[in-house]
């Protein structure tokens, strides 16, 4: 009879933690901020059609950085929970966080239980109204959860963009500032990033049930060049 | 509620009917019985030169009794096409909940929208899920229309209680008073109506079947209540708001008056 050999747990752990941030920090890293009248969600992203940033709901959002078809299962999975829980009650009652709180559970029992951790880090964001916040819930691999302030920076290089966009950030920026200081980060300084380079959107209110809006590539130019 | 997530072969794709059907659901079953229930009543729609109009009356009844004043019956299904439904009121609204969720789910899921005619189509199998139902008296039948982006043009179709899915070249109507508003607009329909004539025609429309049909709402001056008048264009759905409608019926009920109730052989 053969034996497998033993590994410590703290050794499985660490490998698994390397092996998914390996994974993440091949990808390109992605930007979501609180401005005067929404989030701003950006990503660098040359893709047109393979999406990092999603609708989820009326005022929910999600963003994904990471192996494509593991967040983008992720995301039809928010976009099922998220519409039949509006079925099944009130639309009202479909917010972020209780997705990113199932978000969590789910990256987690992967992250313990399966061979391979998901290579994949997370955000929910939720526009608030009259009588909830404003919210991003950033997730990691392993299913650690942040309720984070003001801004969140996801992906590859995450600490040195986020150092770069913390300077001069704030909640009550127009749309403008939020997104030129969020392309500069992801930048950095040897780099221009054009409107073909990266993916937009934003949850506004605008008098529609839906908040979620793509921005195009001519708009974003337009804002850019501004 | 857990987390969604199936084996790629267990899919459900975007069929959000798949997915609540999945979940278990329960569908409401029902003995044969004399009820009074709630039925919705005339709606119509009709083409003009920049897509469709739709309009639907906002009474609902339980046998001879009044039961609703201010049911809404027209609905945006989603950006570019509207729902009007006639039948039981129970069913039809619920049939119009899942029909919008189902549209936007698709849409979120795959990124793009359904096709005009792929939308028709999934309220057409909507409506033969329920033909059990009908059989037992719960009928739905709904009135479709909206904005073909692909083709720049208002297209409209009805249904019949199996689920057939007809398409119609420029007009329709459904519910009990369909008989009287589908007669008023073959009358007065021709290619290319502006705006404002196709806005006039529907809304007369509704005008004659109220006046013939007990179970059509007319304009309700006294509590400010207006049948739902919308446009779907390009630029997406629109409802009217109830002082436009109000005041088209208005001249309406003014030439009306000076003519002993006639139309006086022109059809105002």
């Amino acid at each position: 009879m053969t034996m497998p050999f033993y590994v410590a747990p703290e050794q499985v752990m660490k490998d698994r933690a390397e092996y998914a941030q390996k994974g993440i920090a091949r990808g390109r890293a992605l930007v979501a901020t609180v401005y005067d009248r929404g989030i701003l969600l950006v990503a660098e992203n040359p893709s047109g059609t393979l999406h990092k940033i999603s609708e989820i709901y009326d005022r929910v959002a999600f963003a994904g950085v990471g192996k494509f078809n593991e967040y983008d299962q992720l995301r039809v999975a928010g976009v099922r929970h998220a519409d039949t829980k509006g079925y099944a009650y009130s639309r009202e009652d479909v917010d972020a966080r209780s997705l990113a709180n199932l978000y969590a559970q789910y990256l987690g029992q992967v992250f313990t239980h399966e061979m391979k951790p998901m290579e994949v880090e997370i955000l929910v964001a939720e526009l608030g109204n009259a009588v909830r916040s404003t919210q991003l819930f950033r997730i990691a691999y392993e299913g650690t959860i942040t309720d984070e302030v003001g801004f969140s920076v996801l992906g590859g290089d995450a600490d040195a963009i986020r150092t770069r966009f913390a300077e001069g950030a704030r909640a009550d920026w127009p749309l403008k500032d939020a997104l030129g200081r969020a392309v500069a980060a992801l930048a950095g300084a040897d780099r221009v990033l054009r409107a073909g380079d990266l993916e937009a959107a934003v949850l506004e209110d605008t008098g529609q049930r839906r908040t979620f809006r793509r921005l195009a590539d001519e708009e974003v130019d337009a804002i850019l060049s501004d | 509620m857990g987390l969604p997530l199936f084996d790629p072969v267990a899919d459900p794709g975007p069929d959000f009917s798949a997915l609540v059907r999945r979940s278990g659901a329960p569908l409401p079953t029902v003995t044969e019985g004399d009820l009074n229930l709630a039925h919705a009543t005339t709606v119509v729609a009709l083409r003009y030169s920049d897509g469709v109009i739709m309009a639907g009356d906002r009474r609902a009844t339980a046998g001879n009794v009044i039961a609703h004043r201010s049911m809404e019956k027209v609905f945006p299904a989603d950006r570019f096409s509207a729902v009007a439904i006639s039948g039981s009121a129970a069913m039809a609204t619920e049939m119009v909940r899942l029909f919008q969720v189902q549209l936007e789910h698709y849409e979120k899921v795959e990124g793009v929208s359904l096709s005009l005619e792929g939308k028709a189509n999934q309220l057409s199998q909507m409506v033969r899920t329920n033909l059990g139902m009908a059989m037992q008296g719960f009928v739905v039948i709904p009135l479709y229309c909206g904005f073909d982006v692909l083709r720049g043009v208002g297209r409209i179709f009805d249904y019949d209680a199996a689920g057939g899915r007809y398409e119609d070249a420029d007009f329709s109507a459904t519910g009990s008073g369909g008989t009287y508003a589908r007669t008023t607009i073959r009358l007065g329909y021709r290619d290319s109506l502006t705006r404002d004539e196709a806005l006039e025609l529907a809304i007369l429309s509704l005008y004659e079947a109220a006046d013939a049909d007990s179970a059509t709402g007319g304009p309700d001056s006294v509590r400010g209540i207006y049948p739902i008048v919308a446009t779907v264009t390009a630029q997406g759905y629109e409802q009217l708001a109830d002082e436009d409608v109000a005041a088209r019926f208005d001249v309406i009920i003014e030439r009306r008056r000076g003519a002993n109730g006639n139309a006086e052989g022109t059809l105002r």
